[in-house]
């Protein structure tokens, strides 16, 4: 639970919940003792007057009692909510400044999550903590102390009462908790049937396996009832029991009560204070015992989140970073380099050495897994190499601070990315300075001004969140503008031209070539069709480069580069 | 996903078991309303109907452990009567006093077996009600599951997965513990609250009159607040909304968010929806939060009067000491049933809202009925033929006005067409995944509506783009292309499609669990795993996305080939990308805006000039392209 120093900068909140709670537990225990002191003292005597003072002052005690509630259920929202926002505000911060490792380590999904949902749950517990469980051993230990003071002997049936009460408690939970977490499990299973069931609509039906479905998710929702069912039925001896050992406790209390009373020991008024106080001993036993069903599920949420904020991440700037003085703009060079995932067995990428030139085009071209995302993604450091170095316009990507790095480069990845927002805004999301015609000019390289003229609202469209309101090209042209208005050094497209048609390939790529005569261009494909008229094609095979050449020597010299191309074009074309 | 999930309250969980009282939160949650409250909740007790034997005696268990525990504080009341008269006299010095135990004795047999009985009956009752509580949530999930399978996919087009997820799993769960806790807290609160009236009445009117007075207080206090504490709750929701949706989007645009440094301002919008968060939350908790002081407040007012009242009154003997224990006691049963009721009000209306969205899925329209004599096509040649067929989306948009398409047994038809030309529309319609307006296509000359679905989807065998498998082992995946496949026909289309190699690599080879993203194997693999599905199907007419951005091209020129092989004879729909493929197609349809524009072989259209013509010269020389811009 080291998260709670989160709290320190409310600590003054939760002390003034603290001093508030515990006055709150005062008025409460009071308020059976003095409802006593009428009966023995007012009834008994049959003194009216004493009974209205008393009364009145029952009344005043209760008011401060709500008064001090009030205050600490503000002070309890203050500090909970307030610690939500630190601890959220950290993760996020945090998260920031992770580099691709840790994500890939953690998953994207499992990030948001650990950030929103395992907050919130956090702070729901809190808030719970603070406002029901501070109380319960207050009011556990002062009821003790009030019972004894009312009647100490017959504070002996508590010594009995107590320990039952606590066994059956936990004989329950030790029952009904694994059942809860296969029932947990059980949920899982069947939304995972359910989910696999509408993302595979079209296979399922295609292959006329509906019956075959059913039978899967019944076998789950079987599964589940059943479970389900036998936790309930657990469950149910729960509230029973509780009231039976409460309810034959005041039974004993008043018994043995009565036998004190005859002896002259106690006094009736005292005796149904002792019973209310026994009762609000119990309350807040259940409480704390509602407290251990709620941790677990709370330090689930906590080891999730500490599990992030432990993460450092790999990539950090280097302290003296060289400021990029130097006059060389937009070169590129690989000097034998080497990395791997980690905890991969074999390098992604090994022994890469080239370099490119502002003017040139150098396109990466190969199979699935042999490493060209892999070895573009090293340019803007995204990934640190393990041997070997990059560098960008002479200094090692190392030396340079990750924003004077990435301020050079114009990246597209491979799954267009785009954020909510107007189409303006995610161009300029490249150049926060764009002006209008800079905006206008880059989507009409990208060969997106024609749809976007088309859309109703033009530049001012709203892209909705994940870009799901343009279709998978277009958004990729977007993705391709938004890099192209930063007037970047160098250019990183990554396969970024596979969800255009042939033709509007073709159209961007001739644009693109007198957009970019200044700057390098780095480029992945899949098509040869995309890399013919390179300056420099990069084969890369099996994590190594099988060639570096134009299309011509390449067809010449390169295997594994010829036989990409005749897979993809007949003979006559390639001639 | 996670905004319908945090609408739920804390503790209320799937299933939860009854016991843990709604605390504080109770005014918490935002109370969302049915449409149709009455028919919903009609139709829920419909499903409810099945098990009516058993509602009735967990009624009827409920009233008798209600009236039980009812009963006890009355008595237990008399027991301390009877120790006060005993005091009373001694105090007073009659001769020979004391304590009357063999009676206390006698109220405590009785009070014994009150309490037993009324554990042993509540306990019942929700042993009872686990079982019709889940067997009715079994039933309505298996309809529900039933009626996807019944729904056309235009359903599944119109919406995301998350939201019918959202439904078939949430709002379920949600009527599930309502059903397993609330009804009969429902019930238990109203007896009680019935009864308890009647043990007060019984004992003073005067300080009954009392009690309920302070009734109206509460409920007017309560009221304005939860009004507030509403508003503050559905702000609270909205900006978590803002937060979620801008964490998710910060977290998988990370890497663009990091290539184009724009970290300091994503770090700032989000202190910036933070901040809001802070300011509705603590609100929202706050004024949620004194709903019980204020409440207990009140009820301790009513204690106090009762307990002044009661004693003015014991000391002018018209009631007993034990009397105002007794009623005491009814007071504190009093409130909280009251309390209860009025949060299971509030379920309640969220659970029929919930009904309400699991009930609009059962009367979604399902697919057209099939025929009554379906025709049965054993040996299926592959001749297919659009008969000018008419189809859109939108009836008032037809995409396709007039297509006439006549395929021969064997050929290979390729569909070309630049991104979101409406090539898949085409697949819709020959699978049967959505119904022809006006036309026919047939199979063998035989309208595919006089076939049922299933036989019909059985002549083709597709391998889409988009790979779909399932959380099982390879082996099961494979064989999802035929039922009772042997192992050895599994194999055998494992090694057609160049995916047996990969396979025996794997750990466990045909035995490896593919996980719940697929995500221990590639893309590519995962594309040879659903061509062997294909494979192995062996169907009469093949529909094939040619995906070349996730197969790597040397593997594809190999796949290429089984592709080849598996075409041999057999009528194939190719979405192609491969100019090898189009070239030697027997028949190309062109498509744009949704329609076929051109339809011949190779030579045909470069001869027509038109926009295949021009898609083709396009493609290699980008110097060509650059002198027509």
């Amino acid at each position: 639970m080291k998260l709670f120093r989160f709290l320190k900068p409310y600590r003054l909140f939760v002390a003034a919940v603290l001093v508030l709670v515990f006055f709150q537990t005062l008025s409460e225990l009071y308020l059976p003792t003095l409802m006593s002191d009428i009966v023995d003292t007012g009834v008994v005597k049959g003194d009216t007057p004493y009974i209205w003072k008393v009364g009145l002052f029952m009344l005043v005690i209760a008011l401060l009692g709500m008064v001090c509630s009030i205050a600490a259920s503000y002070f309890s929202a203050k500090a909970a909510s307030g610690f939500g926002k630190t601890l959220r505000g950290k993760v996020f911060n945090h998260v920031s400044n992770f580099s691709l490792e840790e994500f890939d380590k953690v998953g994207t999904a499992s990030l948001i999550t650990r950030t929103t949902n395992d907050i919130n749950q956090m702070q729901q517990v809190l808030i719970m903590i603070l406002r029901m469980m501070v109380m319960a051993p207050m009011m556990c230990i002062g009821g003790v102390i009030m019972a004894v003071s009312k009647d100490a002997t017959l504070s002996l049936v508590l010594v009995v009462i107590v320990p039952v009460l606590a066994a059956a408690i936990f004989l329950i939970a030790r029952k009904g908790i694994p059942l809860f977490k296969a029932i947990q499990k059980k949920i899982d299973r069947l939304n995972l049937v359910m989910r696999e069931g509408l993302t595979g609509i079209r296979v399922i039906r295609s292959f006329n396996r509906i019956d075959h479905e059913k039978k899967r998710f019944a076998e789950a929702n079987l599964d589940l009832t059943d479970t389900s069912i036998k936790v309930n039925k657990v469950m149910a001896l729960m509230m029973p029991i509780m009231m039976l050992v409460m309810n034959l406790s005041s039974v004993a209390i008043i018994w043995y009560g009565g036998l004190r009373i005859e002896g002259e020991h106690m006094q009736v008024g005292d005796l149904m204070a002792f019973l209310q106080y026994a009762m609000q001993i119990m309350f807040s036993l259940l409480m704390v015992s509602m407290m251990f069903v709620m941790i677990p599920r709370a330090s689930a949420s906590a080891v999730r989140i500490n599990e992030v904020l432990d993460m450092t991440p790999v990539i950090k700037d280097n302290e003296n970073a060289a400021k990029a003085s130097s006059n060389k703009k937009g070169y590129v060079e690989f000097q034998n380099v080497t990395f791997s995932y980690p905890g991969a067995e074999q390098p992604a990428v090994r022994n890469i050495s080239f370099s490119a030139e502002p003017g040139e085009v150098t396109a990466i071209i190969g199979g699935t897994g042999s490493g060209k995302s892999t070895l573009i993604s090293l340019i803007p450091r995204f990934y640190d190499v393990e041997s070997g170095r990059v560098l960008v316009d002479g200094f090692d990507v190392r030396d340079l601070s990750q924003e004077d790095l990435r301020g050079k480069i114009g990246y597209v990845p491979q799954k267009a990315v785009l954020f909510t927002g107007t189409i303006n805004e995610n161009i300029r999301y490249g150049k926060e300075d764009a002006t209008d015609e800079e905006v206008q000019h880059a989507a009409t390289i990208a060969q997106a001004a024609d749809f976007i003229a088309e859309m109703e609202d033009g530049y001012q469209s709203i892209i909705a969140q994940g870009g799901n309101n343009v279709s998978g090209g277009q958004k990729q042209r977007l993705s391709i503008a938004r890099a192209l208005v930063r007037g970047a050094e160098i250019y990183i497209f990554d396969d970024s031209f596979s969800a255009l048609d042939f033709k509007t390939d073709a159209k961007l790529r001739a644009a693109l070539k007198s957009e970019t005569r200044e700057s390098t261009v780095i480029l992945v494909a899949q098509r040869v069709s995309t890399v013919l008229d390179a300056d420099r094609i990069i084969v890369m095979n099996e994590s190594e480069i099988a060639g570096i050449g134009t299309h011509r020597e390449l067809m010449e010299t390169c295997d594994v580069y010829r036989e990409i191309v005749l897979s993809q074009l007949s003979e006559e074309e390639i001639a | 996903m996670s905004q319908a999930h945090s609408k739920r309250s804390p503790g209320r969980g799937p299933g939860h078991p009854a016991g843990i009282p709604g605390g504080p939160h109770g005014a918490g949650r935002v109370v969302e309303k049915a449409k149709d409250f009455k028919g919903t909740l009609k139709r829920l007790i419909q499903y409810l109907k099945p098990h009516k034997y058993q509602l009735l005696s967990v009624l009827f268990m409920a009233i008798i452990s209600t009236v039980f525990s009812i009963f006890s504080p009355k008595v237990m009341g008399e027991a301390t009567t009877k120790l006060f008269e005993g005091i009373v006299a001694k105090a007073k010095g009659v001769p020979g006093a004391s304590i009357d135990f063999q009676y206390i004795w006698h109220i405590i047999l009785i009070l014994l077996g009150l309490y037993i009985l009324s554990a042993v009956f509540s306990y019942f009752q929700q042993y009872l009600m686990a079982g019709v509580a889940q067997k009715t949530v079994f039933d309505l999930r298996r309809d529900v599951n039933d009626k996807l399978n019944r729904l056309p996919l235009k359903y599944y087009d119109a919406r995301t997965h998350g939201e019918i997820l959202s439904r078939v799993t949430n709002d379920v769960d949600n009527i599930s513990s309502t059903l397993q806790q609330s009804l009969t807290q429902l019930i238990t609160a109203v007896l009680t609250i019935i009864g308890v009236l009647a043990m007060m009445l019984s004992i003073s009117p005067l300080l009954t009159l009392i009690a309920v007075l302070t009734l109206p207080v509460s409920v007017l206090a309560i009221t304005s607040i939860a009004k507030r504490s509403q508003k503050q709750f559905v702000r609270q929701q909205k900006e978590l909304g803002a937060l979620n949706g801008h964490v998710e989007e910060m977290y998988t645009g990370h890497q663009i968010v990091k290539v184009f440094g724009r970290e300091q301002q994503s770090l700032e919008q989000f202190d910036d929806i933070n901040g809001q968060l802070y300011d509705a939350s603590w609100r929202a908790q706050f004024i949620s939060g004194i709903i019980m002081p204020i409440m207990s407040f009140i009820g301790n007012i009513g204690y106090v009067l009762v307990a002044v009242v009661g004693g003015i009154l014991v000391t002018k003997k018209s009631i007993e000491i034990g009397d105002v224990q007794a009623f005491i006691q009814y007071v504190r049963q009093f409130t909280q049933p009251i309390t209860q009721t009025a949060n299971i009000a509030n379920i309640i209306q969220s659970t029929v809202a919930s009904a309400e969205r699991v009930f609009e899925i059962l009367d979604e329209e399902e697919e057209k009925v099939e025929v009554a004599n379906p025709v049965v096509l054993t040996e299926a040649k592959g001749n297919v033929a659009f008969e000018h067929v008419k189809f859109g989306y939108d009836a008032n948009q037809p995409l396709i006005q007039d297509m006439n398409v006549n395929v021969s047994p064997g050929q290979t038809i390729a569909i070309v067409g630049p991104t979101g030309a409406g090539k898949t529309t085409l697949i819709n319609l020959l699978m049967r995944f959505y119904e022809v307006t006006d036309g026919a296509i047939t199979v063998d000359g035989v309208n595919i509506t006089d076939m049922k679905r299933g036989d019909l989807r059985s002549l083709f065998g597709m391998v889409l783009q988009d790979t779909w498998l399932f959380n099982g082992t390879i082996r099961e995946n494979i064989a999802y292309g035929r039922d009772g496949a042997t192992e050895e026909e599994i194999v055998r289309a494992a090694k057609t499609a160049h995916a047996d190699h990969f396979i025996r690599t794997l750990p466990s080879g045909y035995d490896t669990i593919l996980n719940e993203e697929a995500s221990n194997i590639s893309q590519g693999q995962k594309q040879l795993l659903t061509i062997a599905r294909a494979i192995l199907a062996d169907p009469a007419i093949l529909i094939l996305d040619e995906a070349t951005s996730s197969v790597d091209t040397r593997t594809e020129v190999q796949i290429q080939q089984a592709m080849n092989e598996l075409m041999k004879g057999r009528t194939s729909f190719v979405i192609a990308h491969r100019l090898s493929t189009i070239k030697d197609a027997d028949l190309i349809l062109v498509m744009n805006h949704g329609t076929v524009i051109e339809q011949g072989n190779h030579k045909q259209l470069l001869a027509q000039g038109g926009f295949y013509a021009d898609l083709y010269n396009s493609q290699f020389t980008a110097g060509g392209v650059a002198q027509e811009a």
